[in-house]
């Protein structure tokens, strides 16, 4: 654990453009986060605020610019990526295996994203409002310095929107950086709300 | 190396649960007593021939679990996530082979041993098979994951991987079937050294696929 807190999470986006399809997105995209720092990605359909997760995460690679972070990153998307014939806490004590969480770390986060009723339930049966909560447990479980969630509140109710705001804010209070992409307004405080419509920021 | 082993435990896992343990258990031990039938029960010939059935058998059974080797991975975003957690893609296509080796080669292996009663195959020549397909068996499942990852999301994926399969599989049936003869000992150092290199190789190619295809 040391060594994880030794260097705080940092993020630097720089210059970033990409060719997907005979198509350039994002071009000459900078952002810089720092520790603490949430930002909030918005942007039309097709825009590329999935394509910047997916450069962020290490899944693609960009045509020109740079892409440095400093942390261990953890990824929501559209993808559960969680076995659907065993149990949501089975499902989800694989990926904290994998990450190396604790059982506590898990269990909090079941219960951050009031799982627990659920827990024992197999993953196919769920709702995708459920399905979306469970993918963001296994983000929080996973302890990560730098989440990255596409359209995290997607088919969640409004109590679990609530939630799932604590959630990015505790982060964020622990020195985590949060990059949300979403097609609706922020619904929390945060450093930076990027149109990449515009191109242009405003903090 | 613990994170490893929970990968390699879910692949068996999947297989015990998704049919790719017994599926290919069963077609194997099908052709095996499905062969006494078009040859008759001339003892002799089938003594003399069901070696080699049960070889081509092992081959083709290696071609049934690779639809759900990589794909439902892909179209999950297992493979995204592993990526994201800083996995190679060649570390994660050794843990699929490592888990094709305990749930398909090791399960054959055992129905090896009814199959050649089911044919009638002498006992000596038992010991020999086993051996063979002992050796030959992790470069099938290899294979089997390397031709999933070339052919994940491409239409007729079966099929394709069928054509892709028998030409490299080509020298193992060779050797393997050369471990029959009289005296096994060359083919099956040949047979050793062709599997060797096909079980090593395997991850780069199947990494490179997987890599290849992310999108």
């Amino acid at each position: 654990m040391s060594s994880r807190q030794a260097s705080l999470p940092s993020l630097n986006i720089d210059n970033v453009a990409v060719m997907r399809g005979n198509r350039m997105v994002l071009p000459g995209l900078s952002v810089t986060a720092r520790a603490g720092d949430i930002i909030w990605i918005r942007g039309a359909n097709g825009c590329g605020k999935s394509t910047l997760l997916r450069l962020v995460a290490g899944l693609l690679t960009v045509t020109s610019g740079n892409i440095h972070s400093e942390g261990r990153m953890a990824l929501a998307d559209e993808n559960l990526a969680l076995d659907a014939n065993v149990t949501v806490e089975a499902a989800l004590r694989f990926w904290a295996d994998m990450d190396g969480a604790s059982a506590d770390a898990r269990d909090a986060a079941l219960t951050a994203m009031d799982l627990q009723d659920l827990a024992h339930i197999p993953v196919r049966f769920l709702s995708t409002g459920q399905r979306k909560r469970a993918s963001i447990a296994r983000v929080l479980a996973s302890g990560a310095d730098i989440w990255l969630m596409d359209e995290p509140y997607n088919g969640l109710d409004s109590a679990s929107c609530t939630r799932l705001d604590q959630a990015i804010i505790n982060r964020a209070a622990a020195g985590g950086i949060v990059l949300v992409a979403a097609h609706q307004p922020p619904s929390i405080n945060v450093a930076l709300s990027l149109s990449l419509d515009s191109q242009d920021a405003a903090a | 190396m613990k994170a490893f082993v929970a990968l390699v435990a879910r692949e068996v896992r999947l297989a015990w649960t998704g049919g790719g343990l017994w599926l290919p258990v069963v077609f194997y031990l099908a052709v095996s007593t499905l062969f006494p039938f078009v040859t008759g029960p001339d003892k002799a010939l089938l003594a003399r021939t069901g070696g080699g059935i049960l070889w081509i058998a092992a081959l083709l059974a290696t071609l049934l679990p690779i639809e759900r080797l990589i794909l439902p991975d892909r179209q999950s975003g297992v493979l995204d996530q592993l990526a994201v957690r800083g996995w190679s893609d060649e570390l994660v296509a050794t843990a699929k082979i490592a888990g094709q080796i305990v749930a398909f080669a090791l399960p054959l292996l055992l129905a090896t041993v009814v199959g050649s009663a089911l044919i009638g195959l002498p006992e000596a020549q038992l010991g020999t098979l086993l051996l063979g397909l002992a050796l030959a068996l992790p470069a099938l499942s290899g294979l089997s994951v390397m031709i999933a990852a070339l052919t994940a999301g491409l239409s007729g994926a079966s099929a394709l991987g069928g054509l892709l399969l028998v030409p490299i599989t080509i020298p193992l049936l060779i050797f393997g079937a050369g471990t029959l003869a009289e005296d096994p000992g060359n083919a099956m150092q040949l047979l050793a050294a062709t599997s060797l290199a096909i079980t090593a190789l395997s991850p780069f190619a199947a990494g490179a696929a997987l890599r290849a295809s992310r999108t």
